[in-house]
């Protein structure tokens, strides 16, 4: 087990590396100057836009620009943001705690819908219940967030005017009403994005449970006299989880990249509208930033479920 | 002029269709004097200029106004005054710094640090055009408590010019100098004599910045100061916290220096989202108050408007949505580059061509069905503010006339109907950015010319490519690698200066400029050389704003650009909102005067 732990560790390093280079690359060749509003306004001298560059050593070749950025990185400095001219670090750490506020409880309220809902059809396969749950999850999934929130907005802000659609991440409350409001500003987005996970989860864990409920020692169980509660709960559902937590680990390296589409719309301060204004402003070390750690949790996250599925599943050994 | 066509002006003026101000100046034009031209005003029983006040703020105590929330849909992501080269960070840091002077919605200067506008009645301006002596206000307190003087004003100069600092507005004030006369006098001096003097100093690239919390940051270390994230201004609000790209907040200065302003407690500046949601947040839920930049079809404003909280704001500016004729040869490379000055465009310099293509644009439909209040049909390229617009220009729209033109001038229509000389077929690309509203102009376009013989084939490019200064891209419209292009130029500054070189040769874009140059068609016009080089030295506001009316007819008369609409700005306020917004400023220029009604 150590040894297969320091293997792949040791896999993760270039992979990672690689990810950076191509990363790197890419933005660097990507059209677009982020002081592009330096370039066209008649009355800004070149000069100015000269100094910036230079300042901030954008005119030094890739290669030399990738090695100190990795240097840095290494001391886990992420850069300057030329857009803010503030440390990257500082712009992430502002929008992390709404990000983990809102996608995490999106997550958390997925996985409370989908696994009683996905078990529970499953039991009853094509029943009322299913049927129902099934048409739902379709609805779920096919439907985009830009397309619910904003159906949520018109209804609920516009019509009714029962829930603000601009999310604010400092409110001036203490006590109860501080709670309140953020509540009431997280009750639109979070609903949009656990619709969307939910869908798609409930589809896999009714698969998941209906792939092991037919297997004889299901069978078995149930002819030893057990009642259908404990049959389900201890024998069916903890087998059939299995691929399940795998895909919800895949899915947390989503709580820090956000939901760019979300947070455009609610204007919620996460890591994905940072990321999308960095983009669009070329502000590059941002954009690096985010991805390059989107990146690493991605592969991080990958591992860590290699190694719960052998912890779940016993048959599987690490050799 | 005789006496009943001067009775008619007044009468104009009267019923609101002609400025106050247009009418002094054209009895400026015929001799008279400033208050000769009013007293005739009065004479003829309109009210004076005091009377007539735009703006006027009621409050009558400092505070008590609640919250102002402002909502950008760009979010202002830094707060130094010279490094802010995005009107939205313009906006951000106008809540907290103020200049001598800001300009209010008729290109006029008015007073805000200064005690002053200099003039050459008070002294303040030189009879040579040199120098302008600056009067400023006194008993000003910096947020932090430190009095304000001529040392910070003089400060800001020296911080700004050095290249080091790496200024956006370094442009405006490297060429000048701030002298301090006493503490509460500058004087500002200009190596020659200078029309158009209200630049350093005054609205957006004139914020004065405090000496005693950047003088150790000036130069090489500008990026490293602390107050460029914690703004200690003189401005009627103070910071309070600050989140890039998110939150901005402030609260109201109550050692402000003009009486019973501001009227808001505190202000916060939300950013993020897009201009659509932010109409919606203002006009119809009511939860902001003002929203900048609405780029918003006017047809899904007015939607928005029907039984709404709030409503869109217009304000008059320069921008102008314009067509540009490619003057030289973008087919064919010559030392390097496509469309050299040295080549001439093998069809667009027949002037019939150019006049016929003028008559096949449809202003008035782009406006009525694109636009609506958010672009008006001109014939002008200057048209704000109202001093410097042409009354001597025309447009129509003419098919059958356009038709003629192409005839008369031995354009034959071939068999598949499009018309061709020499061998040489009316075939045009036409490019423009990706946007709505600009691909529906050229698909009314494209229409009109197809019925007087003309092929357009019409060619969009994204507006980041588009509008990028790469120079390794051939797509950029200052390249102009196509015959015919559409987009719009902003105009910055009241003043005609700096719009109007772009017909100037000295400002051809080329390669060895990296394509920097202003002037993008390459139409060279020895009058207008002559005219624009006359006008930067023109002292007499009155003779200088004709150069520019002439120069806006060369242009135009030349067809060497077909102006469509021009464009106002336009903001979402609230119905109980009362702002202050010049078109020559920031949104925020005037914000010590917006209040909230009951």
């Amino acid at each position: 087990m150590g040894q297969y732990l320091l293997k792949r560790l040791l896999i993760a390093i270039p992979s990672i590396l690689g990810i950076s280079v191509i990363l790197f690359t890419v933005l660097a060749l990507a059209p677009g100057d982020p002081f592009e509003e330096l370039a066209t306004n008649p009355n800004v001298p070149a000069e100015v836009r000269e100094m910036l560059r230079q300042k901030f050593g954008l005119d030094d070749p890739v290669a030399i620009r990738y090695f100190r950025w990795l240097a840095a990185m290494a001391q886990g400095d992420f850069g300057f943001s030329f857009a803010s001219r503030i440390d990257v670090g500082d712009l992430i750490m502002q929008r992390l705690p709404t990000t983990l506020i809102i996608i995490g409880l999106a997550q958390l309220i997925a996985l409370a819908i989908a696994l009683p809902v996905g078990v529970y059809a499953a039991t009853r396969p094509y029943s009322i219940f299913d049927q129902i749950a099934s048409t739902f999850a379709f609805v779920g999934f096919s439907l985009p967030p830009f397309f619910t929130g904003l159906l949520l907005i018109l209804v609920f802000s516009i019509q009714f005017d029962w829930l603000p659609f601009v999310y604010r991440a400092d409110i001036e409350a203490t006590g109860w009403r501080w709670f309140w409001e953020h509540v009431r500003q997280a009750i639109m987005p979070v609903s949009v994005l656990a619709l969307f996970l939910a869908a798609s989860l409930t589809r896999y864990v009714r698969s998941s449970v209906l792939d092991v409920i037919r297997l004889d020692y299901v069978t078995t169980a149930r002819a030893k006299g057990l009642g259908e509660r404990v049959v389900i709960t201890k024998h069916v559902v903890r087998n059939a989880l299995i691929p399940v937590v795998t895909l919800v680990f895949l899915q947390l390296p989503a709580l820090f990249g956000g939901a760019i589409v979300t947070e455009q719309i609610f204007r919620i301060p996460g890591i994905g509208s940072l990321l999308i204004s960095s983009i669009l402003a070329n502000d590059t070390p941002v954009v690096m930033a985010v991805t390059f750690v989107s990146a690493i949790l991605v592969v991080l996250f990958n591992l860590i479920a290699d190694i719960l599925y052998g912890w779940l599943d016993p048959r599987i050994s690490y050799g | 002029m005789d006496e009943k066509a001067l009775r008619g002006l007044i009468v104009n003026v009267k019923d609101g269709k002609l400025s106050r101000r247009s009418f002094v100046e054209q009895m400026i034009a015929l001799g008279l004097t400033a208050p000769m031209a009013s007293q005739m005003l009065a004479f003829s029983g309109v009210p004076a200029k005091a009377a007539e006040d735009r703006f006027q703020y009621k409050p009558t105590k400092r505070g008590g106004g609640g919250a102002l929330k402002l909502l950008w849909w760009q979010g202002p992501t830094l707060l130094n005054p010279h490094f802010a080269v995005g009107t939205k960070d313009q906006d951000a840091t106008r809540i907290f710094y103020e200049p001598l002077a800001g300009w209010d919605p008729d290109g006029e200067l008015f007073p805000v640090l200064a005690a002053e506008i200099p003039s050459r009645e008070n002294g303040g301006l030189a009879a040579d055009g040199k120098s302008v002596t600056w009067k400023l206000k006194r008993d000003v307190q910096w947020h932090d408590g430190k009095p304000f003087t001529a040392d910070d004003v003089v400060f800001t100069w020296q911080y700004t010019s050095d290249p080091a600092s790496a200024c956006y507005t370094l442009g405006t004030y490297k060429d000048v100098k701030v002298e301090k006369v006493d503490d509460f006098t500058v004087k500002v001096l200009f190596e020659k004599p200078t029309p158009f003097w209200a630049d350093a100093l005054v609205g957006a690239r004139g914020m004065i910045i405090p000496k005693h919390l950047f003088a150790e940051y000036a130069g090489g270390k500008s990026r490293d100061a602390p107050t460029n994230l914690k703004p200690v201004g003189t401005g009627p609000y103070k910071f309070v916290d600050f989140k890039p790209g998110d939150m901005l907040r402030g609260e109201i200065n109550s050692s402000y220096h003009i009486a019973n302003r501001p009227h808001f407690d505190t202000v916060e500046m939300k950013g993020g989202g897009d201009a659509v949601s932010a109409a919606r947040a203002i006009i119809q839920s009511g939860e902001f108050d003002f929203a900048w930049n609405m780029q918003v079809e006017d047809e899904i404003l007015q939607r928005l408007e029907k039984g709404g909280k709030g409503r869109a704001m217009i304000t008059a500016s320069g921008n102008i949505e314009h067509i540009q004729l490619n003057s030289t040869d973008p087919w064919t490379e010559v030392d390097g580059e496509r469309a050299n000055a040295k080549t001439k465009h093998p069809l667009l310099t027949d002037k019939a061509v150019r006049q016929a293509l003028g008559m096949l644009v449809d202003r008035a439909s782009v406006q009525e069905h694109i636009y609506g209040r958010t672009g008006l049909a001109t014939g002008n390229f200057l048209n704000n503010p109202e001093r410097f617009r042409s009354k001597n220009t025309t447009w129509e729209f003419n098919i059958d006339k356009a038709n003629q033109v192409l005839e008369a001038a031995g354009w034959k229509k071939g068999s598949d109907g499009i018309r061709a000389k020499d061998g040489k077929k009316l075939k045009f690309v036409f490019q423009s950015s990706i946007n709505t509203p600009r691909q529906k102009t050229q698909a009314i376009v494209k229409q009109a010319c197809q019925k007087a013989g003309i092929d357009l084939e019409l060619k969009s490019v994204t507006a980041s490519v588009f509008f990028s200064s790469d120079v390794a891209n051939p797509d950029t419209y200052t390249k102009f690698y196509c015959d015919i292009q559409m987009y719009t130029t902003t105009m910055t500054q009241p003043d005609a200066g700096t719009f109007m070189n772009q017909f100037t040769t000295a400002e051809f874009a080329t390669k060895e400029n990296k394509w920097q140059g202003r002037n993008i068609t390459r139409w060279s016009n020895e009058e207008y050389d002559q005219l624009y080089k006359a006008s930067e030295g023109e002292l007499d506001p009155v003779k200088r704003a004709t150069m520019f009316i002439r120069m806006n007819d060369l242009a135009c008369g030349d067809h060497a650009v077909i102006p469509v609409v021009y464009r106002p700005r336009t903001a979402a306020i609230s119905n109980k909102m009362k702002a202050d917004i010049s078109g020559w400023d920031t949104d925020l220029g005037n914000l010590k005067e917006w209040y909230r009604e009951g």
